[in-house]
């Protein structure tokens, strides 16, 4: 595809980047493409800090906030108090949202729940599907987090704080372990929109890498239209033509390195080389058509419909290429009102589809190195908001399964009302700290400099929950 | 120091004894006769390793000592002048895991054996403290006689020379003059312009371009690109549903204030209290949105205090930065790791903000909403219109107001007639629908409920009879609920709704409405958009939360009716997310014109009274009553009404059309406490009053008044401020070099960089107080120099000597920021629109780009004609989802204060360059060019091609690939010309008549080529 002196340079960048793009922790390549991350760089030993039980992530963002009373923290007594006052001993004092200044009455929990597996989790009966590999997940009752607002809450859970401009933690995770895929960017996004209520907004603030170098960003994949922007060439180039445009544009800059003495010149010729392997990467990534029958139907899906079971099949693609960190995001569960209906919707949407990846990967064997998380950016108050529940953040449910996680668990408890994480409480930080340490990280060790200050994912906080893990 | 303590340390010192002497040996020839510097070498040391724990952060502090403070340390682990005897010496060289600083376990960095090696000798040459450099006066260093000329390039000549560095040759003519151009207008020089410098590049012939490129509007266009980043200025509110605001006229402030060379102490004093300037003139209040740019929320559930919190730490993140290069914004929870900045300075400067007019949460929804105070921005033309318009106004309202034989006559007559009140009957249901649908109850004041399923989008559809046999308006009750979310009136989640459309029929036959009113609407959603039939529009009612409204429509003529007329009433919401109505009652009137909301049908009691006062019994100023109600409806006077109507919907109209834009407006000041752990929920703190860092050696004077935010700016540009000018200049140095002489522009304290030039900085700082803050003179001084005109290439040995190039011993390389790269590609195809300043431009965007939007769901619109051609720094600047070629070029989000962008070189930049429409359609422009300026030649076209990209002629290299590629694409397209037909389609750009789509398209390989090439988006 070169001529000779592309080759050579291309060559050349190779010795450059030491062992190529594939496989090198990031942290070490920025030292070496610009001077000014050399200092920083000297703190940073390379990434893994040992050994790694986990190779890549896949987040399932339940946008909007899904209720742990109705999925996965049983609260019997909750519903013996159904319709009575909420006992101010619990909400005294305590930041609210939407129920500021109301009559906080409890809401009975709208679905019965049932044991599921040989480790007897309980979850509700609105989830069979997930019922089905409980004995694959750790189901984690004691959730807190900080933010009572969907979009402060989401920048939290992404990034540790809810200030904006920090990296969020896919881009971290990149950063510290680079990428194993050649043609597609190291952290992908996909979103999805559920059909019941209404869909929060979300922002790229949520996959931004902040003060991190830019190419850690999460790139969004979409269902309609260009499925990366601009990934597609202009009408009436063909492929064919538009390797040409490519080649002459890397041999013109191969031409101009000895003149111009810029190193910028041998990754410019990189980047380009991989942004035309992804105009046909990307693409064929997004097409399903290869895939057996009965996978689909496992899904649920046909793909190329932009839902979310399509997505959770796309990430189980993205995951086999390499990709290093995948987060989806369904926006639909936040159910201020008609819960009992939104969560039915939302359970038809997602349930299939998140046990169907877990079932998938394991039967590919990638679970056990692929961490996959459910859940939202908080929970619901056990209290009414008349048919549905407030945004609550004092206590919620997540799942994470595979990657170096002992399944068939449950962590944490709330009371008995659902309010307050209560018994081996995880914030956000220590979910964070855990996450990173099943890929090998320490923690305390991610560091980046910026305004003077080594920044971390988990800020001056996080826990390893080693109970947890397998 | 314990019994044991001092035992232990003794042991430690004689272990250290060996170790010291293997230490200094290995350091053998290096430099440890030099003299070494605290600032320089030390500091950053105890900084980056100590003071986390052993710093100003009192709550942190371990052992109850610092290392900050001299007097603390030598009191404690410090003996000047004797490493030996100094702890702190003992405990860095420890290898021992139980006595080593930093210990095992901590996150800080361990000292290597040259730094320890460095803080022996420090403590050894008496363990001298400087103040941090910054915090210090610039020093008055004086310059060789025989360069005084340029300050700069002695300095920075002497230290090369002490480092033993040779500098870089003068760069090429058009090297220079392309950076020159891009350093200070942002755009490229034209060939012509190149080719003119070439021929005679002496240093009158540079000076002269710098002149004439500093006096170039073009100059505030660059210069406001890096000061926006700063501000964070948006055309986007930036959390949640991120909706739109209008901030615009305060970005053309900025580029204005460049261009006029405002002092930068008068632009510093307008941004942060301008509008408490005494007679504040409309700009100064425009300037004064500063104060307004931090993001802001319209989240449903968002607690009004919380985010109030969040704002003024915005602020003090912010406004800390931009002018002190501080961080202060790492004290909102404790006092700050390192430099002496702490939490109760932190939140005495948020005070200085306190009084700004501002709601922790608003209800907006659209660019109209209300985001806070702001001011309309005329034009020329509208300040002329509405100048008229007042004017008309004021004459037709005298005459409605004047007496006249003829109206006396008529007033007599109607008051001899004078008709019954009429009165609103309610109307009966018949039938009640909605789709999809909803559980309707009927309620006894003749009211209707929504309840049960909560559609998303539904249109109700109600039918009525009634008893009334004309009718002349309808009347549409919106009313709370208990049952509804917040009460109501609507069934969103906050009790909003949102009408887009209203029809009302007569047996089937459409009744048309002449007029809407109603008694309140939301700001941006008009009762008057129901009478138009786009169906984006519609009327709701916020923050009208828990209360009921009133909306009338009047019919064009009265309609008759019998008790068998079936009306019927289709109700649509389009707005999504359940925005309907809850509760409503629907009622008809036959009554006189005008019938509106907010007034009384039929003759109001008082008047009614008057009417039957005879007439000789009333007084003077009943008479005058009489008369002046009787004005209001007489038929006489209905066309200098209708005309004073119409002239105030004109007036209306055109103050709606205004370009609007946030402001600073003051009110009583908030009360603002220390929030500990920066917890807005602990209300436990100190109540604190506007008051600037101690540390810097001189406080406000403000004779005990509390301070306003106009002491504070005073204070930022009082000549005893060490830092003002010191961040400025150094920025100035950033654009101009790539990186400051302080590298870290953003923080200049403990943890930041030390300047590579500190005399060199300072003198810059000095003669920038003294020029009287002036920005251009300080740019011409830098670009004037002979540093800034070196090449950006380097030998091995400067490279080996100076990895980074710290000492300018050669300029720098760098790629354009994003804008640029925008503007270079489209200044090369001659499609560059040059308009400065206006509403913020919609170029092309992908479709879809914006679906995760919501409050209100939106598509990007992008503009047509002109706007698709304007300057980078003018694009729409939406904080959550910026323009993804501005964002894949590490354009910031300015959700928050950006000082130096990331530079990355990453493969959506190349995917950008290829494939976005802009540069497709770019391309083809360039190619159109090539077909009709060069000559036939191919080789003549690639040389203007390149020319216009790079200013200079293709090598015979470069001519040869781009040759083939075109006679290659050319036989591909003679063969397939529907593809150089869909290519051609790209973009609103005509091509001009007679051009081959053939040719063109195979032209078009090489303009894309060319604009993709790195040297075309670099500076060097």
């Amino acid at each position: 595809m070169y001529s000779q002196s592309a080759a050579s340079l291309r060559q050349t960048r190779r010795t450059f980047l030491g062992h190529g793009i594939a496989g090198l922790g990031s942290a070490a390549l920025a030292s070496m493409l610009t001077a000014d991350s050399v200092c920083a760089d000297q703190q940073q030993s390379a990434f893994p800090n040992f050994a790694p039980q986990a190779k890549r992530v896949i987040v399932l963002c339940q946008a909007g906030g899904p209720s742990h009373l109705e999925t996965f923290d049983e609260k019997p007594e909750l519903k013996r108090l159904d319709n009575q006052p909420m006992p101010e001993s619990f909400t005294q004092g305590q930041p609210i949202a939407q129920l500021q200044g109301k009559q906080l009455k409890c809401y009975a929990p709208r679905f019965d729940f049932k044991r599921y597996g040989e480790s007897g989790q309980t979850i509700a009966t609105l989830f069979p599907k997930m019922g089905e590999i409980a004995d694959d997940l750790c189901i984690i009752n004691s959730m807190v987090t900080e933010q009572i607002n969907h979009d402060p809450a989401h920048t939290f859970m992404n990034t540790g704080t809810s200030i904006s401009g920090r990296p969020s933690m896919g881009s971290w995770v990149q950063y510290g372990l680079g990428s194993e895929a050649d043609d597609l960017p190291g952290f992908v996004v996909l979103t999805s929109i559920g059909k019941g209520g209404q869909a929060q907004p979300i922002a790229a603030r949520q996959w931004h890498s902040g003060f991190l170098p830019s190419r850690h960003q999460g790139v969004e994949f979409r269902s309609a239209g260009d499925p990366v922007l601009y990934v597609n060439s202009p009408p009436g180039v063909t492929a064919a033509r538009q390797q040409d445009v490519f080649d002459a544009i890397n041999q013109m800059n191969a031409l101009r390195q000895p003149t111009l003495d810029d190193p910028e010149i041998a990754t410019r010729i990189a980047q380009y080389e991989l942004a035309f392997k992804m105009q046909t990467s990307v693409p064929s990534l997004m097409d399903v058509s290869g895939e057996p029958q009965h996978v689909l139907d496992m899904y649920g899906t046909q793909g190329g419909d932009g839902t979310f079971a399509a997505n959770c099949l796309l990430a189980r693609r993205l995951a086999e290429r390499g990709v290093r960190f995948i987060q989806l995001y369904h926006r639909g569960w936040d159910h201020h009102g008609g819960l009992e209906r939104g969560m039915q919707i939302c359970a038809s949407e997602v349930d299939q589809a998140s046990a169907a990846l877990v079932t998938d990967l394991k039967n590919r064997g990638m679970l056990d190195d692929t961490l996959v998380v459910w859940g939202g950016e908080f929970g619901r108050t056990p209290m009414a908001q008349g048919s549905g529940r407030d945004h609550h953040i004092k206590g919620f449910s997540i799942w994470m399964a595979g990657g170096g996680i002992q399944g068939g668990l449950k962590y944490g408890k709330t009371d008995d009302l659902g309010y307050n994480a209560a018994e081996n409480i995880v914030h956000v930080h220590d979910f964070h700290a855990t996450m990173l340490h099943l890929l090998g990280i320490n923690h305390e060790k991610l560091t980046y400099r910026s305004q003077g200050r080594d920044f971390r994912l988990t800020d001056v906080h996080g826990h390893v929950v080693h109970d947890i893990l397998a | 120091m314990t019994v044991a303590r001092m035992i232990r340390f003794a042991t430690l010192l004689l272990m250290l004894g060996a170790m010291v002497s293997c230490a200094a040996a290995a350091q053998g020839a290096d430099q440890s006769a030099g003299d070494v510097d605290y600032t320089r070498d030390i500091k950053p040391l105890l900084s980056n390793s100590c003071y986390t724990c052993h710093g100003p952060d009192e709550g942190t502090r371990e052992a109850d000592f610092r290392l900050d403070v001299r007097e603390v340390a030598i009191d404690s682990v410090i003996v000047p002048g004797n490493p030996a005897e100094s702890e702190l010496f003992a405990r860095i060289a420890s290898e021992d895991p139980d006595l080593q600083m930093p210990p095992t376990d901590s996150s800080r960095p361990k000292l290597t054996r040259d730094e320890v090696d460095l803080i022996r000798r420090w403590i050894a040459q008496g363990a001298k403290y400087d103040e941090h450099w910054s915090y210090a006066p610039p020093k008055q260093v004086k310059v060789p006689q025989e360069r005084a000329s340029s300050p700069i390039d002695a300095f920075i000549d002497q230290r090369l020379a002490e480092k033993g560095l040779e500098p870089a040759a003068k760069a090429d003519p058009r090297t220079l003059i392309r950076r020159l151009y891009f350093d200070l207008t942002g755009l490229p020089p034209t060939p012509t312009e190149v080719a003119a410098f070439a021929a005679d590049p002496s240093d009158q012939a540079y000076a002269a371009l710098v002149k004439k490129l500093l006096a170039s509007p073009r100059f505030g266009e660059r210069m406001a690109m890096h000061w926006l980043d700063l501000v964070r200025y948006a055309d986007s509110v930036g959390i949640h549903g991120d909706q739109e605001w209008s901030m615009s006229p305060y970005r053309d402030y900025v580029i204005r204030s460049f261009n006029e060379n405002k002092p930068f102490d008068q632009f510093t004093i307008e941004q942060l209290a301008g509008d408490l300037l005494p007679n504040a003139t409309r700009e100064q209040q425009i300037a004064s949105g500063y104060n307004r740019l931090n993001m802001i929320t319209a989240e449903g559930g968002a607690q009004a205090k919380e985010y109030l919190a969040k704002y003024a730490a915005d602020r003090v993140r912010t406004t800390s930065t931009v002018w002190l290069g501080a961080t202060m914004g790492c004290c909102e929870c404790h006092d700050h790791k390192f430099d002496p900045y702490t939490i109760k300075e932190f939140y005495q400067f948020a005070a200085f903000f306190a009084d700004l007019e501002e709601q922790g949460v608003y209800a907006g929804s659209s660019k109209t909403s209300y985001w806070g105070p702001s001011i309309p921005v005329p034009s020329p033309q509208q300040e002329t219109r509405l100048q008229e318009l007042d004017q008309q106004i004021m004459t037709l309202g005298q005459s409605l107001q004047t007496p006249t034989p003829e109206l006396a006559k008529a007033q007599a007559e109607w008051e001899a007639n004078l008709p019954e009140d009429p009165s609103w009957q309610v109307l009966q249901p018949t039938s009640m629908k909605s789709h999809p649908e909803v559980d309707w109850k009927k309620l006894e004041d003749g009211s209707l409920l929504a309840a049960g399923a909560n559609p998303d989008k539904p249109v109700y559809e109600l039918e009525f009879t009634t008893q009334l046999s004309t009718a002349t308006a309808l009347r549409l009750e919106v009313l709370p609920h208990d049952s509804l979310p917040a009460a109501g009136p609507g069934r969103a989640g906050n009790g909003n709704f949102v009408l887009n459309e209203i029809q009302w029929a007569i047996d089937g036959k459409p009744v048309a409405f002449q007029t809407a009113t109603a008694t309140h609407s939301q700001q941006g959603w008009p009762i008057a958009s129901l009478l138009t039939s786009d169906q984006k529009d519609g009327w709701a009612i916020l923050p009208d939360i828990g209360k009921g409204n009133e909306a009338v429509f009047e019919l064009p003529d009265d309609v008759t009716l019998t008790p068998a007329s079936k009306l019927t009433l289709t109700m649509t919401h389009h707005y999504g997310s359940s925005h309907a109505i809850g509760r409503l009652r629907v009622a008809l009137v036959d009554a006189p014109r005008p019938v509106q909301a907010n007034q009384a049908i039929g003759v109001p009691q008082e008047i009614r009274d008057l009417v039957e006062t005879p007439a000789a019994k009333r007084t003077a100023s009943q008479q005058e009553k009489l008369a002046a109600y009787y004005r209001t409806i007489a038929p006489q006077l209905d066309h200098a009404r209708k005309e004073l109507a119409e002239r105030t919907e004109q007036r209306k109209q055109l103050a709606d059309s205004m370009t609007t834009t946030l402001v600073s407006k003051s009110s009583e000041p908030r009360t603002m406490r220390v929030l500990p752990r920066g917890n807005w929920l602990d209300d436990s703190g100190e109540i604190v009053e506007p008051g600037v860092p101690g540390f810097l050696g001189y406080d406000l004077e403000t004779d005990g008044r509390r301070a306003t935010r106009l002491d504070l700016a005073q204070w930022f540009v009082d000549r005893r401020n060490p830092l003002t000018a010191r961040v400025f200049v150094n920025r100035l140095w950033q654009l101009t070099f790539g990186r400051g002489l302080v590298s870290t522009a953003d923080d200049f304290g403990s943890q930041g960089a030390i300047p590579t030039h500190p005399q060199l900085l300072d003198a810059l700082a000095t003669e920038f107080v003294e020029s009287g803050w002036d920005v251009k003179q300080m740019v011409r001084r830098i670009v004037q120099s002979q540093a800034y005109q070196r090449s950006s290439s380097r030998t091995a040995s400067q490279k080996q000597k100076d990895l980074s190039n710290a000492f300018l011993a050669a300029q720098s390389a760098h790629r354009l920021p994003a804008e640029m790269i925008r503007d270079n590609a489209l200044a090369a195809s001659g499609l560059l629109v040059e308009q400065i300043g206006g509403e913020s431009a919609r170029p092309y965007q992908p479709p879809g780009y914006w679906s995760h939007l919501n409050f209100p769901k939106r598509e990007y619109q992008r503009d047509q004609g002109r706007n698709l051609y304007r300057r980078g720094l003018y694009t729409h600047w939406q904080r959550t989802y910026l323009h993804p070629s501005l964002a894949a070029f590490d354009a910031p989000t300015r959700e928050e204060c950006t000082v130096r962008r990331n530079i990355s070189n990453t493969p959506q930049q190349a995917l950008v360059l290829m494939n976005d429409p802009t540069y497709v359609e770019a391309a083809r422009a360039l190619a159109v060019r090539l077909l009709q300026e060069g000559n036939d030649r191919p080789e003549a076209k690639i040389h203007l091609g390149m020319q216009a990209v790079q200013q200079r002629d293709a090598t015979a290299a470069e001519v040869q690939i781009l040759t083939a590629t075109y006679q290659k694409h050319r036989q591909q397209y003679v063969s397939d010309p529907q593809s150089a037909q869909q290519l051609l389609s790209v973009g609103e750009y005509v091509t001009p008549e007679g051009i081959d789509a053939i040719d063109l398209a195979a032209w078009m390989s090489v303009s894309r080529i060319l604009l993709n090439l790195h040297e075309t988006i670099n500076r060097y």
